[in-house]
């Protein structure tokens, strides 16, 4: 589905971000990529899509290269590849349903998209989006009167609309309580299984992407140190990753939130909800 | 180091006791009062270098004060025909050239925003708002009524000429100020150029657009007063014609109109403003 070979990205300020790292993802996985601050995971993500411009390598979306595209063959390719962002980036001043809607851009003509004029489908589409984010009674609403929460549902039916067939996200919960952040990391695993999407996700909570993925790749100074499954990881290999650190209480918690129900009640404890 | 650390000790000391002073901007004593002892001295000397006529004044303060009077007994009737032509091709002047100006600002503003407009695309239209903005209303107003003689034309040329200016400079900052996350979340989705401008940079940039829009008509309606003086049409034509004439009563109307208008337009767009927050 995705292939990345070779991959380097070297910034003009001289930063060697990303240094030959090769990588497949198949369609239907979740993919966690952990690592420290300027490890270079945004960085990676962001040469999938072209936000960077990648310097040296390969990105294959379904055996093509696409890291040297331009003009409509590079948007026609970003049409395939969604992207969930930390900041949630919605535009605040449109509706919740134009946001959306505007996952379609590269579908439709300039002027559909200027009246907001867009097939009946896709706003059918829409809809059964916000509906299953729980947001079908807010597509008026203008997005800078959303939650954090509610805006990066916004966010995935954003990315959801493009009817990708990869999924990039950029710590999607950093800025989210706990609670949030699990309900939002279910909803992306559950759409990506139910649309059968390649994903990788950026995320700083190693707990968490143990609960919900189902491969973790390391990065540590733009090269892959670990690539395996969630369990996997243990306090040596996250010294690897990370660093020296005493890692006893993330494995335990990791290790008890696979006898599930029981981590529901202690979310619910701290959450101060009622059992 | 250790003076500072002492003065650091001693002001934390104070502050437990509740005394507490911001750091003075300079920290020198000396240097402070030097700047200000340098201020008062540049002052003094500005005075007497400045070559004050005192018995022209006193003269001219009669002539001045017989204008103000006239605001007392301003004559809206005499002239009244002419001022409500004037006006008229004012309220034309302005119009036309804002929107001909801002219509032309927006392709020029969006080309000279750093983060949207390539390099070679970029100096170009910066060279433009540069031109526009280097030469003062008065100095184009002359050069247009060179080209296209005395009236309205030359007016409407020069308004949108200086309009374009003003508003591409302070559209393409804004641009440049807007929240960069929503202008790649909307690249990323593969929206062609014109669908991004239209779905990441107009929502953020509209409302000061609008804004701008509404002060440039009000200074548009301003400098038509102005540039009228040099025979490019509309009230400034009217009020020229009257100064000289000494017909200050009429002058006087004709500022009042002018003030009138000007006030109009500003709660006008104090109220639009708030509608388009
Ligand atoms: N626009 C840029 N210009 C120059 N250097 C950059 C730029 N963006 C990132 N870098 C550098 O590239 C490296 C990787 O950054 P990146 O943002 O990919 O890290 P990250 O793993 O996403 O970190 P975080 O977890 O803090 O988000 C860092 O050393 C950073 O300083
Ligand atoms: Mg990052």
């Amino acid at each position: 589905m995705l292939k990345l070979t070779g991959l380097t990205k070297r910034y003009a300020t001289g930063d060697l971000a990303l240094n030959d790292i090769s990588l497949s993802v198949p369609a239907g996985q979740v993919l966690a990529l952990i690592g420290p601050s300027g490890a270079g995971k945004s960085t990676l993500i962001r040469c999938v899509n072209r936000l960077v411009e990648p310097t040296a390598g390969a990105v294959e979306l379904d055996g093509r290269d696409i890291s040297k595209v331009r003009g409509g063959a590079l948007r026609q390719a970003r049409r395939q590849i969604g992207m969930i962002f930390q900041n949630y980036a919605l535009v605040e001043r449109l509706s919740v349903m134009e946001n959306v809607l505007s996952g379609r851009l590269a579908y439709v003509g300039f002027w559909r998209s200027y009246f907001r004029k867009f097939p009946a489908n896709d706003v059918k589409q829409a809809y059964r989006l916000l509906a299953r984010v729980g947001l079908e009674s807010m597509l008026d609403k203008r997005s800078d009167a959303l939650s954090g929460g509610q805006k990066q549902r916004v966010g995935i039916a954003r990315a959801l609309m493009q009817n990708p067939k990869l999924l990039l996200v950029d710590e999607p919960t950093a800025s989210l309580d706990p609670k949030t952040s699990r309900q939002i990391m279910r909803l992306i695993c559950e759409l990506c299984q139910e649309q059968n999407l390649a994903t990788i996700i950026n995320i700083h909570d190693v707990a968490l992407a143990q609960q919900f993925v189902h491969r973790v790749v390391g990065l540590r100074a733009g090269e892959i140190v670990y690539d395996g499954s969630p369990d996997g990881l243990t306090p040596d290999i996250l010294t690897t990753i990370y660093g020296e650190e005493d890692w006893s209480l993330t494995h335990q918690d990791s290790g008890k939130q696979s006898d599930n129900d029981q981590n529901d009640d202690v979310e619910a404890a701290i959450m101060g909800g009622h059992p | 180091m250790t003076d500072n650390s002492l003065a650091g000790a001693q002001r934390i000391a104070a502050a437990q006791n509740g005394q507490w002073q911001p750091l003075p901007h300079i920290s020198s004593a000396a240097l402070r009062w030097g700047l200000n002892a340098a201020a008062l001295i540049y002052l003094v000397l500005v005075y007497f270098s400045v070559d004050i006529n005192w018995a022209r004044v006193a003269q001219g303060l009669d002539r001045g004060v017989a204008f103000m009077a006239s605001f007392f007994s301003p004559d809206f009737i005499t002239r009244g025909g002419e001022i409500a032509i004037g006006l008229r091709e004012s309220l034309t002047m302005t119009f036309v050239a804002t929107v001909l100006g801002i219509a032309l600002a927006i392709p020029v503003g969006l080309g000279a925003a750093r983060n949207i407009a390539p390099a070679p695309v970029y100096y170009f239209c910066r060279a433009i708002i540069a031109l526009s903005r280097t030469f003062q209303e008065i100095i184009i107003a002359i050069l247009f009524v060179a080209m296209f003689g005395f009236g309205p034309l030359a007016g409407v040329m020069t308004l949108a000429f200086a309009t374009i200016g003003f508003m591409a400079k302070l559209l393409a900052e804004d641009i440049e100020d807007a929240q960069r996350d929503p202008m790649e979340a909307v690249r990323a989705t593969g929206a062609s150029w014109l669908q991004w401008i239209n779905y990441a940079v107009q929502p953020q940039v509209m409302p000061r657009l609008i804004g701008l829009s509404l002060y440039r008509l009000d200074i548009n309606f301003r400098e038509s007063a102005i540039i009228g003086i040099v025979g490019a049409g509309g009230i400034g034509a009217t009020l020229n014609t009257s100064i000289n004439r000494y017909d200050y009563d009429t002058s006087a109307a004709v500022l009042l109109v002018i003030i009138g208008i000007v006030l109009c337009s500003e709660y006008l767009s104090g109220y639009v403003r708030k509608w388009t927050a």
